[in-house]
C-alpha cells in the first residue's frame, strides 16, 4: 500500500465527525439550506470509496492503518473488499440523499442543527464499522452506532414514546454488542488473530475449534439484536418514533444492516457448518413470516414499512445461512435492492406525512395529481419491492428463487416461506405506493403538493438508480455484485442475472408469488382484521416483555436499595468500621504476619510520657464532656498535645501548623456551636454502648497491631537518604520538608491547594445558600399517566 | 469578646501576625516555615481581627475578596508549574535565577512563586471560611 | 519510643471510632477531628521517630553522615493537616446548615434524602 491512500482514508473516516462539530453553527447560519453544504461530506466519502472500484473489481483489497496500542497488538486499521465497499457506497450514497431530505423534512425545526450533527455522527460510525479491520475498532464503531441511533430515535425527547423507543433500541442493540465483544475476544483467544483480514485467510480454524459453538452463539447474539431477528425484532418498529429521515436511513442502508454485515463478513470463517445452516435459516424464515404478518396488520405507512424491514432482514439472514453460492448472490442483490427501495419508500411516506398531515392509509387517497413526482418514485420503488421488472428488485427476486430451489425437503420448505414472505411484501409495497395516491380524496385532508426539492429528490434519485442498476446489470455485477458476493462466499463467484428473463423454475416461482400477491392485495382489509383479531387474542408480545423487564429491574434495585441504604447513619458507620477491622486483621492472621511482643523502650523520658498522658486525658475528656465548652477545650488539649509531640520528635514545621490549625478549629467550632444548641451529650442505651465500645476497642487494637508490625519491619532508608542528599544539591533548599512540598512533590501540593480552595468554595456556598427554599418535588413520570403508543 | 483592651490591641496584633507570616513564608526554604504555615498564621490574624472588630473592617483591610486571593494563589502555583514546560523541562521543575539586589544576591525561583501561591490559597480559603462564620454571628 | 506512641495512636483511634458511632452529628464531627490526628500520628510513627533533630541541613552544605528526622512523613502530614482542617470546616458548616434546615442533630431523624417510607421510583421512561 502506498502512503498517500491510507491517510486520505483516515481523513474520510473522521470527516463525518468533524462535520458533526460544525453542523449546528452552519445550520444557524443557513437554516435548512445547510443541508446542501453538509451533503458535501457524504459526497466526498462516496467519491473517495468510488475510486477504489477498479481495484476492488479486480479482486484486490485496500488496507491501511496505524498502530493504536502496540503493546496489545491493537491497531486502528481498515480493510476494504467488495463487501465493505458496497456497504460504504450505500451508506454514503444514501447518506447524501438523507441529509438533503432531512433539510426539507425538518425545515424550521429548532434543533435541526443538532439533528444534522447526530445523523453525521451516525453515518461516521456506520462507515467505520464496515471498513474496520481490527476487532476492537469494529466493536467500538458497533457500539457507536447503537449510541448515535439512541440519540436519533430519541430526538423528539419530550415525548415519552420516543424516550422509550430510544432506550429500548439502546438496551437491545447495546446489549447485543456485549455478546459480540465476548465473541470477538473468544475468536482472538482461539486463533490469536485480532484482524478481520487475517481471520478471513484462516479458513477452517474456527469451524474446527472446540469453542466454535460458543463463538457462534455470541456472534449471533450481536447480529440478531442489531438486525432485529425474531423474537428481538420489537425495537425496530418502535424506532419509528424517530423523525422519518432517521427511519429511512436506519432501515435502508445502515444500523439494521450492520448485523447482516457481520454475518456476511464472518460467513467464510463461521459458515458452512450444520449449526450455521440450521440456525440462520430458521430464525431468518421465522422473522420473514412474522414481520410480514405484523406489517399486514398496520395502517400507519411508516409502521407497515418498518415491519417489512424486519421481514427483509429475516430474508437476508435466511439466504446468508442457506449455504449455497446462488443464495449468497441473492442475498447480495437483495441487500442492494432493499437499500434503494426501502429508503425511497420511507422518504415517500415521510413526504406524504409532511404534505398531507397523515400517515394512516385508511385516511389517505387521491394524492396522485397533487404529488406526481412522489407518486412516480413510490410506484417505481413498489415495483422493485415486489420484484417486478424493470427494477433491481426483480433481479434479486429471480436469484432468490434460483438459489433456494434446490433438491430436498428443507429447501422446499424455505422456498415456500420465501414465496409467502415475498407475496405479502408485494402487498405491502403496493399498499404503501398506491393507496395514498389513488381513489377518492377523503374530506378533511390537507392540500398537498410535491413541495421542496429537498423532499422529493431522494426518492426520485433512488427510484432511477433502481432502474439504471437493473438495466445496466452487467456493469453493476462487475463493479458491485461480484466482488461483494466473492467476499461473502470466500471464493470466486460469478453473477449473470439480467432483466432478460430466462424460462425456468425461478420465473415460475416469481409468477406464483405475483398471483399470490394480487389475491392478497384484493383481500387486504380482511387480512388486516384477521391479523388484528389474532394479535388481540395472543395479547402478549416481546414488546410488553421489555416493559416488564425494565419494571422488574427497577423493583429489584429498589428492594436492594431499601436493604443496603436504610437511612441509618449508625448502620453505615458500623458496617464501615467492621469491614475496616476485617480488612486489617484477616490478612494479618491468615498470612501469619502478627507482630512480635513489643519491648517497652528504656529511654522514655518523663516529659514525653507526660505529654502523651495529656493527649490521652484530652481524648477521654472529649467523650465524657457534659457541656459543649468542655468538649471544645478537651479537643483543643489533645490537638496541642499532638503539636508538642511533633515538636519533640524533630518536626517543627508540623508543630507550628498543628498549633495554628488547632487554634482555628477551636475558634470556628466555638463560633458555630454558640449559635446552635448542639449539645454533645450522648443517649445511647447501655447495651448499644457496650457494642460500640467493643467495635472501637477492636478497631484500635487492629491499628495497634498494624503499627507495631510496621515498626518491627526493617526500615527502608532509600527515600529519606535521597531527600537528604539531593535537597541542597538540586533544589537549593535546606529545609527538606519544604523542599519536598514545593519542589520534589510540587505537583501533589498543587493538587492539594486546589482541594483546599474547593473546600473553601463549598463552605461559602453552603453558608450563602438561601434558607428555607421550597424543595423541588420530583416529577411523577408514570407510564400510565401518559398515553403511549 | 469585644472588650476594650482586645479591640484596641487586635489591629496591632493582627498586623504583626501578618508581617510575621510573610517572614515565615520567605524563610521557609531554609528554616522551618513555608507557605502552609505562613498562610495559616495570616488567616488566624484576620480571624482575630474579625472577632475583635467585626467582619466589615477585615474585608476592607483585605481589599480583595478572600476567595479571589485564593484563586490568585492557585493561578500562581499553576503558572509556576507551567513556566517549566515553556522552559522545556517537565511540569513543576524548579527554575532558578540570581538577581543582584544592592549588596546581596537575591535568589528567585519558580519554587518561591509556587510557595507564595500556596500561601495565598491557604490565606484566602481559610480566612473566607472564618469570616463567613463570623458574619453569621452578627446576624 | 515508637512502642508507646503506637499505644497512644490506638487510644486516638478508639476514641474517634467511638465518637463516630454516635447518632449526634456534633460527636461525629469531634470524631472526625480526632481521626485526622490519629492518622497523622500513625504515619508519623511508622516513619520512625528521631528526637529533636529537625530535617534541616546545616548552612555549610555538607550532607554526608547527617542524621535527621525522616522528612517524608512530615511532608505528607503537613498537607494532610491543612486538608483535614478544610474538611473539618466543611463538615462543621454542613452539619450547622443541616441543623438549621432540618431542625435536628440526630442522624436518625435526618431523613430528607432517605425517608422512612420510600415510594417506588417512577416506572416510565
Amino acid at each position: 500500500m502506498d502512503d498517500y491512500m491510507p491517510s486520505t482514508t483516515l481523513f474520510v473516516l473522521l470527516l463525518p465527525f468533524l462535520a458533526a462539530l460544525f453542523a449546528p453553527a452552519l445550520t444557524r447560519l443557513f437554516r435548512h439550506n445547510a443541508a446542501w453544504l453538509l451533503a458535501i461530506v457524504p459526497v466526498v466519502i462516496f467519491w473517495h470509496f468510488a475510486t477504489f472500484l477498479p481495484e476492488i473489481s479486480k479482486g484486490e483489497v485496500v488496507t491501511g492503518g496505524y498502530q493504536w496500542i502496540p503493546a496489545f497488538r491493537v491497531n486502528f486499521s481498515w480493510f476494504v473488499d467488495g463487501l465493505s465497499l458496497t456497504f460504504a457506497l450505500l451508506i454514503s450514497g444514501i447518506g447524501v440523499l438523507i441529509v438533503l431530505y432531512s433539510g426539507g423534512y425538518l425545515k424550521g425545526h429548532e434543533h435541526l442543527g443538532r439533528f444534522f450533527s447526530f445523523i453525521l455522527m451516525f453515518m461516521g460510525s456506520m462507515l467505520g464499522l464496515v471498513v474496520s479491520d481490527s476487532f476492537l475498532m469494529f466493536f467500538v464503531f458497533w457500539e457507536l452506532t447503537s449510541i448515535t441511533s439512541f440519540l436519533l430515535i430519541g430526538f423528539d425527547h419530550k415525548r415519552e414514546a420516543s424516550r422509550r423507543a430510544a432506550l429500548q433500541a439502546l438496551v437491545v442493540t447495546g446489549g447485543g454488542g456485549l455478546f459480540l465483544l465476548a465473541g470477538l475476544l473468544m475468536i482472538w483467544n482461539v486463533t490469536g488473530i485480532s484482524e478481520m483480514s487475517l481471520l478471513l485467510r484462516s479458513q477452517g480454524v474456527l469451524a474446527d475449534s472446540p469453542f466454535y459453538l460458543a463463538i457462534f452463539v455470541l456472534v449471533l447474539g450481536g447480529a440478531f439484536t442489531k438486525s432485529a431477528q425474531f423474537p428481538l425484532h420489537f425495537w425496530l418498529p418502535n424506532a419509528m418514533e424517530a423523525p422519518t429521515p432517521v427511519s429511512a436511513y436506519l432501515h435502508s442502508a445502515t444500523m439494521v444492516k450492520a448485523g447482516v454485515y457481520l454475518l456476511m463478513r464472518l460467513n467464510p470463517v463461521l459458515g458452512d457448518t450444520a449449526a450455521w445452516e440450521t440456525v440462520l435459516p430458521v430464525f431468518g424464515g421465522a422473522t420473514l413470516i412474522v414481520g410480514t404478518l405484523l406489517a399486514i396488520r398496520q395502517t400507519d405507512l411508516k409502521l407497515m414499512l418498518a415491519y417489512t424491514t424486519v421481514s427483509s432482514l429475516g430474508l437476508l439472514v435466511m439466504l446468508t445461512g442457506f449455504g449455497h453460492p446462488k443464495a449468497v448472490e441473492a442475498a447480495v442483490l437483495y441487500l442492494v435492492a432493499h437499500s434503494m427501495f426501502k429508503g425511497a419508500l420511507f422518504m415517500v411516506a415521510g413526504g406524504i406525512d409532511h404534505e398531507a398531515g397523515s400517515r394512516d392509509i385508511t385516511k389517505l387517497g387521491g394524492l396522485m395529481s397533487a404529488m406526481p413526482i412522489t407518486f412516480a418514485a413510490a410506484f417505481a420503488s413498489a415495483f422493485s419491492m415486489a420484484g417486478l421488472p424493470p427494477f433491481f428488485g426483480f433481479l434479486a427476486k429471480e436469484e432468490i428463487y434460483a438459489g433456494l430451489w434446490q433438491p430436498g425437503a428443507w429447501p422446499l420448505l424455505l422456498t415456500l416461506v420465501a414465496i409467502v414472505g415475498n407475496g405479502l411484501m408485494f402487498v405491502i409495497g403496493f399498499a404503501v405506493a398506491l393507496k395514498p395516491f389513488l381513489g377518492e380524496k377523503p374530506a378533511g385532508l390537507r392540500e398537498a403538493h410535491d413541495g421542496l426539492v429537498l423532499l422529493w429528490l431522494g426518492p426520485a434519485v433512488l427510484a432511477v438508480a433502481s432502474l439504471l442498476t437493473a438495466v445496466f446489470s452487467s456493469v453493476t455485477h462487475r463493479l458491485i455484485s461480484i466482488p461483494m458476493a466473492t467476499a461473502v462466499e470466500g471464493a470466486p463467484v460469478s453473477v449473470y442475472i439480467s432483466l432478460i428473463p430466462h424460462i425456468g423454475m425461478a420465473l415460475l416461482l416469481s409468477g406464483i408469488t405475483i398471483v399470490f400477491g394480487i389475491v392478497a392485495y384484493r383481500n387486504l382489509e380482511r387480512l388486516r382484521s384477521a391479523m388484528a383479531a389474532t394479535l388481540t387474542a395472543i395479547g402478549w408480545g416481546p414488546d410488553q416483555g421489555f416493559d416488564q423487564f425494565i419494571r422488574g429491574i427497577v423493583r429489584v434495585s429498589f428492594a436492594v436499595t431499601r436493604i443496603v441504604q436504610n437511612g441509618r447513619m449508625e448502620t453505615y458507620m458500623k458496617a464501615t468500621f467492621v469491614l475496616l477491622i476485617v480488612a486489617i486483621l484477616v490478612p494479618m492472621i491468615l498470612f501469619d504476619e502478627l507482630p512480635a511482643m513489643p519491648q517497652w523502650p528504656q529511654d522514655v523520658s518523663l516529659y514525653e510520657l507526660a505529654i502523651m498522658a495529656i493527649a490521652a486525658v484530652g481524648l477521654v475528656a472529649v467523650i465524657f464532656a457534659r457541656d459543649r465548652l468542655t468538649a471544645i477545650v478537651s479537643l483543643g488539649i489533645q490537638g496541642f498535645a499532638v503539636a508538642l509531640l511533633f515538636m519533640l520528635f524533630g518536626a517543627p514545621d508540623l508543630s507550628f501548623t498543628q498549633f495554628m490549625v488547632e487554634t482555628l478549629s477551636v475558634v470556628i467550632l466555638a463560633l458555630a456551636m454558640t449559635r446552635l444548641r448542639l449539645t454533645p451529650t450522648d443517649h445511647r442505651p447501655i447495651g448499644k454502648r457496650l457494642f460500640d465500645v467493643t467495635i472501637s476497642v477492636v478497631g484500635a487494637g487492629a491499628f495497634l497491631l498494624l503499627l507495631l508490625k510496621v515498626i518491627q519491619l526493617p526500615f527502608d532508608l532509600t527515600l529519606p537518604e535521597f531527600f537528604t542528599n539531593y535537597s541542597m544539591s538540586i533544589a537549593y533548599g535546606r529545609n527538606i520538608v519544604n523542599v519536598i512540598l514545593v519542589d520534589f512533590r510540587g505537583t501533589d501540593t498543587w493538587g492539594e491547594i486546589a482541594v483546599v480552595m474547593v473546600a473553601g468554595l463549598a463552605i461559602l456556598s453552603l453558608i450563602r445558600i438561601s434558607t428555607r427554599r421550597p424543595w423541588p418535588s420530583i416529577a411523577t413520570n408514570d407510564p400510565n399517566d401518559e398515553e403511549r403508543r | 469578646m469585644r472588650t476594650l483592651i482586645f479591640r484596641t490591641v487586635a489591629p496591632y496584633l493582627s498586623s504583626l501576625m501578618v508581617l510575621f507570616s510573610v517572614f515565615v513564608l520567605l524563610r521557609g526554604h531554609n528554616e522551618p516555615g513555608g507557605g502552609f504555615i505562613g498562610g495559616l498564621i495570616a488567616a488566624s490574624a484576620f480571624a482575630i481581627y474579625g472577632i475583635a472588630c467585626g467582619v466589615s473592617p477585615v474585608r476592607r483591610a483585605m481589599y480583595f475578596h478572600p476567595m479571589a486571593l485564593s484563586a490568585a494563589g492557585l493561578l500562581m502555583g499553576s503558572v509556576a508549574g507551567l513556566l517549566s514546560i515553556f522552559a522545556g523541562v517537565p511540569f513543576m521543575t524548579g527554575l532558578w535565577v540570581t538577581v543582584p539586589f544592592f549588596t546581596e544576591e537575591l535568589k528567585l525561583s519558580t519554587v518561591l512563586l509556587f510557595d507564595i501561591g500556596v500561601y495565598f490559597v491557604v490565606v484566602g480559603a481559610i480566612s473566607s471560611i472564618a469570616l463567613a462564620l463570623e458574619e453569621r454571628e452578627v446576624e | 519510643m515508637e512502642v508507646p506512641m503506637a499505644f497512644l495512636v490506638a487510644i486516638f483511634f478508639a476514641v474517634s471510632i467511638y465518637l463516630f458511632l454516635s447518632r449526634h452529628i456534633i460527636r461525629i464531627l469531634l470524631g472526625a477531628a480526632i481521626l485526622s490526628n490519629a492518622v497523622n500520628l500513625l504515619i508519623f510513627t511508622s516513619g520512625r521517630l528521631t528526637r529533636e533533630i529537625p530535617p534541616i541541613l546545616p548552612a555549610g552544605g555538607a550532607t554526608e553522615g547527617i542524621v535527621t528526622a525522616n522528612p517524608l512523613p512530615q511532608a505528607l502530614i503537613l498537607t494532610a493537616i491543612v486538608i483535614a482542617f478544610s474538611f473539618f470546616a466543611f463538615l462543621l458548616v454542613l452539619s450547622y446548615r443541616a441543623y438549621q434546615e432540618l431542625g435536628t442533630d440526630d442522624t436518625n431523624e435526618m431523613r430528607f434524602a432517605e425517608p422512612e417510607e420510600q415510594k417506588l421510583p417512577p416506572l416510565g421512561y
